[in-house]
């Protein structure tokens, strides 16, 4: 199972026609012009196409909107998320804090919503960060060295791919009686870092053949040093990127997950609650408060991230950025 | 006369302002004259010659006219120009042979290209083989893949490509700065045969290498800052160039059979000036060492002897040996 | 001085490493202190190839390479750092030899940290300032500026005056003019022959002869990894025996001379056959050897 993302993260190869519309594309000519170009000449100057970018400002206000309603939610929910109420199939009403109504056997489907969003940060965050580092260690040490260790590296890399990931958490699920997020989140992380390790590796080999880093290392730096001092810098935006892929990704994984039962057996999470809406025929029995939210907020959550990633790309490369 | 321009200005839009690439060229091409385009970076000598074809998207057309035998050509509008193209002025844009598509023989690529300009591929087929074979190339190349050829011969396909159709104009930008200095030769005497064989009119060769123009081009326009500093006769802006860029220029450049123990050449200290905001006047003032109060004004292009125009206030200074270095002459 | 003994280097490419290609074979020569010695040869001669083995930067196949009689393949850390004291590099491209998101100091910084440790504030500043005046820059101009806001020519200065901060007796420049204006060009190569005067021993690679000629006391002319022909520069360029640098000779655009009628053109790359013997040098003068031919 691979995570769905959005074709190449990050500018590997600027597009020659950018998607902004405008008569003239704003990319400035080399006449007496630098050639690195002015990534990074500026914080400030990022943070001004940062604000005025609208993919970005409209999606990470909504994550963090989620965000926000994530944490402070649990605090506002009348009843524990698995409590059995006793008012089945209840309709949002403001009687009792029932905001988002009652599942069909009597659970606070509101309690279960904001539980699941905290769960959805969490995995997001377990997952990716560990996706991120697993991948970054794999893709420095693949890029940089290449040889020998980038062979064994590429395969070990090429295997953990095509791991069929359903059939190991099955036999996982099998075993284990009962799984936390902690558990789901790990192993995540453990399973999606390929695709990321494989993006660093070629991000990696580009810029090791640059003669700054040939500099460095007539300079009497260790490779270590020069990889996370020289490289890692230079990719700062790639890796800021990817990260946010990852942790969309991951959400995105532990939903489907969830949805098809593998999810924490000890909690419930909006996959969780969509499958259980889905195995109570909900769709049929006009049951629309307890799938639509939790659908909806994945949607919003992952979609969010992925369009803030495209604002991104525009805001760290300058010739994506409209005039 | 196959091209005439005058006073061409061509800026490039930018977020910080318009960087005015060339303002105000005007120069004429003769009939069966290869012209010589010099200077260094920034220049402008690139952006003269995409715009004679209307190459690059980003340029913007501020004002001026080129006129092709006789007819205007609107470099104003992308549209109207694809009438123009590859049939009566054709370019060999920089970096060419590293832009052939690697996917595609060179026969397919050629049938795409000339099918796209509406021009029969079996009917030009016996011309192209001859011309192939008459720089060196066997018909063989008609079905390699571009990596199966050295950097020589993909610069010798992409011009016999160009002049397939027998353009008045050729513009050749940099067509020999990656290449070996064997190969290097080759091609640009392969230039000159085109024009001494008629499959081309008049050219244009665009190239920061004076002494490659000084083999193949009659005539040399040098450029500085966007503007023309000097125009003559390859002879004349070797020998005896008058424009005081153009003396320390050819000054500066270091031949076989000179060493520095003998005999130490100079740069000219500095840089050329931003093209955003490009300083009044002369815009070669701030690096000249005759540079005077007059200055402030910009100097005319002004014809200073047969064939031999320079655009300097002090050109009455610049006679004399090359390597004794300008000094300004104090008026009391 | 640095010693070069049949150094080799053959890559394999190919699928599966099959195919085999020598980039540099059986180079020997000695590049003194106090001398400019040129390394002249065209695209896939193996000259940057060699530029990179003596800076340690790729491993030679074989052959040694010696610097005041130690194996510099054979060092270990703390000698290859003492090995980068004496022995630096300065590269073509300006815009790439510099990290574009960082200051240039921080280039100045790393040496300071490395080989520096220590020093006082004040007394980094001063040399920082003494070094950038032997290149003819000045302190205020150049730091605290990103790569992208200096000029070419400013940025080798740079390169150099780093090699300087540290106590060199060889720099291998390779091709460190090409990407520069013509106008730039020979100030810093007039640069390079003041700290020949100061006794640098410069290996100066190239693929241009008039810079070669220009700025050299040896010349060393290669072709698809081999040395075709050696010796004192007036004997290369003034008595070239070799077909192959009267070739190249005869092809170089002259300003005060035509080129001769044209000749046939080259059909192929040519390559030297994988299997072929390295023909050996002949002497054929004080100080000149050529290749058997």
């Amino acid at each position: 199972m691979s995570t769905p993302r959005l074709a190449d993260p990050v500018h590997t190869v600027v597009p020659s026609e950018p998607a902004s519309v405008g008569p003239d594309p704003a990319a400035a000519p080399v006449v007496g012009a630098p050639a690195g170009g002015h990534r990074m000449s500026g914080l400030g100057e990022m943070l001004h196409f940062a604000i005025g970018n609208r993919k970005l400002v409209v999606g990470f206000s909504i994550v963090f909107a989620m965000f926000i309603f994530a944490i402070i939610g649990p605090y506002l929910a009348h009843h524990p998320p698995l409590e059995y109420g006793g008012h089945l199939s209840l309709s949002p009403t403001t009687k009792n804090g029932y905001w988002f109504g009652t599942t069909l056997l009597g659970q606070d489907v509101f309690a279960q919503f904001v539980n699941g969003l905290r769960l959805a940060f969490i995995v997001g965050a377990l997952g990716g960060s560990i996706s991120a580092a697993i991948g970054m260690l794999v893709g420095f040490t693949a890029g940089y060295r290449s040889g020998v260790i980038d062979e064994v590296l590429n395969m070990l890399t090429n295997v953990v791919l095509v791991i069929p990931t359903f059939a190991v958490l099955l036999v996982i699920a099998a075993y284990l009686q009962v799984r936390g997020i902690m558990m789901e989140s790990v192993f995540i992380g453990l399973t999606s870092w390929p695709w990321a390790a494989r993006a660093l590796r070629a991000q990696t080999f580009s810029l090791v053949s640059r003669d700054f880093v040939d500099m460095a290392r007539l300079s009497g730096r260790s490779s270590w040093k020069i990889i996370f001092q020289e490289i890692a810098p230079n990719m700062s935006s790639y890796l800021f990127m990817m990260f946010i892929l990852l942790f969309g990704g991951s959400i995105l994984i532990a939903s489907t997950l969830d949805f098809i039962g593998l999810g924490p057996s000890n909690t419930i999470s909006l996959g969780m609650m969509m499958q259980l809406s889905v195995q109570s025929a909900a769709l049929q029995l006009h049951l629309w408060w307890w799938f639509l939210p939790p659908g909806l907020a994945i949607m919003a959550i992952v979609g969010s991230l992925y369009v803030m990633n495209v604002g991104l790309d525009e805001v760290f490369n300058p010739k994506l950025r409209t005039m | 006369m196959t091209l005439r321009v005058d006073d061409l200005r061509v800026y490039y839009r930018t977020l910080a302002g318009d960087v005015k690439a060339l303002d105000g060229v005007t120069f004429d091409l003769a009939d069966g004259e290869i012209m010589g385009l010099a200077g260094e970076s920034g220049c402008g000598k690139s952006t003269l010659g995409k715009s004679l074809i209307r190459l690059d998207g980003r340029m913007r057309y501020v004002g001026g006219s080129v006129t092709l035998d006789g007819t205007e050509l609107p470099i104003w509008d992308n549209g109207q120009m694809d009438e123009y193209r590859f049939r009566h002025v054709s370019i060999v844009p920089q970096y060419a042979m590293s832009a052939l598509n690697p996917t595609r023989k060179i026969g397919r690529m050629i049938d795409e290209l000339l099918h796209s300009r509406g021009v029969d591929m079996d009917a030009t087929l016996p011309e192209l083989e001859r011309r192939l074979e008459l720089v060196g190339l066997s018909n063989d190349v008609l079905t390699m893949f571009p990596i199966e050829l050295s950097g020589g011969m993909k610069q010798r396909v992409v011009m016999v490509i160009s002049t397939l159709l027998d353009p008045s104009l050729l513009i050749a930008d940099e067509i020999t700065s990656a290449l070996d200095v064997s190969t290097q030769k080759a091609v640009a005497q392969t230039l000159v045969q085109f024009r001494d064989r008629g499959f081309v009119k008049s050219m244009i060769v665009i190239t920061h290498d004076i002494s490659v123009l000084y083999q193949v081009a009659d005539t040399i326009l040098v450029m500085y800052a966007g503007k023309l500093a000097e125009k003559a006769s390859a002879e004349d802006i070797v020998m005896a160039p008058r424009h005081p860029y153009t003396r320390m220029l050819v000054s500066s450049l270091p031949e076989v059979g000179v060493r520095e123990a003998d005999h130490r050449l100079s740069g000219i200290a500095g840089r050329p000036p931003s093209l955003l905001d490009p300083p009044q006047g002369c815009r070669f003032r701030d690096r000249c060492p005759l540079a005077t109060a007059k200055c402030v004004e910009e100097p005319p292009f002004v014809e200073i002897a047969d064939g031999h125009g320079a655009a300097c206030w002090h050109i009455d200074q610049t006679v004399g040996r090359l390597d004794i270095p300008l000094e300004k002459i104090e008026t009391a | 001085m640095l010693s070069l003994e049949h150094v080799s280097k053959t890559y394999r490419t190919g699928s599966f490493g099959g195919a085999v290609l020598h980039a540099v074979r059986d180079v020997s020569f000695d590049v003194r202190p106090g001398e400019v010695m040129s390394l002249i040869g065209e695209s896939g001669s193996g000259k940057s190839t060699i530029g990179r083995m003596i800076l340690r930067l790729v491993a030679p196949t074989a052959g040694t390479i010696t610097y005041q009689g130690d194996d510099v393949a054979a060092m270990n850390r703390h000698e290859v750092k003492e090995y980068y004291r004496r022995v630096q590099g300065v590269f073509q491209d300006p815009f790439s030899a510099y990290n574009p998101i960082f200051k240039i100091d921080r280039v100045f910084g790393m040496l300071r940290t490395e080989f520096f440790p220590g020093t006082s504030r004040e007394a980094w500043s001063a040399k920082l300032a003494d070094a950038l005046e032997s290149v003819s820059l000045n302190p205020r101009d150049v730091l605290g500026k990103f790569p992208h806001q200096l000029s070419g020519g400013q940025l080798q200065r740079l390169q150099i005056a780093r090699a300087l901060l540290l106590d060199i007796e060889h720099l291998v420049a390779d091709e460190i003019i090409s990407m520069l204006d013509a106008s730039t060009r020979i100030d810093v190569l007039n640069l390079l022959a003041d700290l020949k005067e100061r006794g640098l021993g410069i290996l100066f690679i190239t693929h241009d002869l008039s810079l070669g000629n220009y700025i050299s006391d040896t010349t060393v002319i290669l072709r698809h990894g081999c040395i075709v022909e050696m010796g004192a520069t007036e004997k290369v360029f003034g008595d070239a025996r070799h077909p192959y640098t009267q070739s190249l000779l005869a092809s170089v655009p002259q300003l005060h001379s035509k080129w001769a009628k044209a000749e046939p053109m080259p059909a192929t790359n040519g390559h030297l056959d994988d299997d072929a013997a390295v023909p050996a040098l002949v002497s054929v003068g004080d100080d000149h050897l050529v290749a058997a031919h």
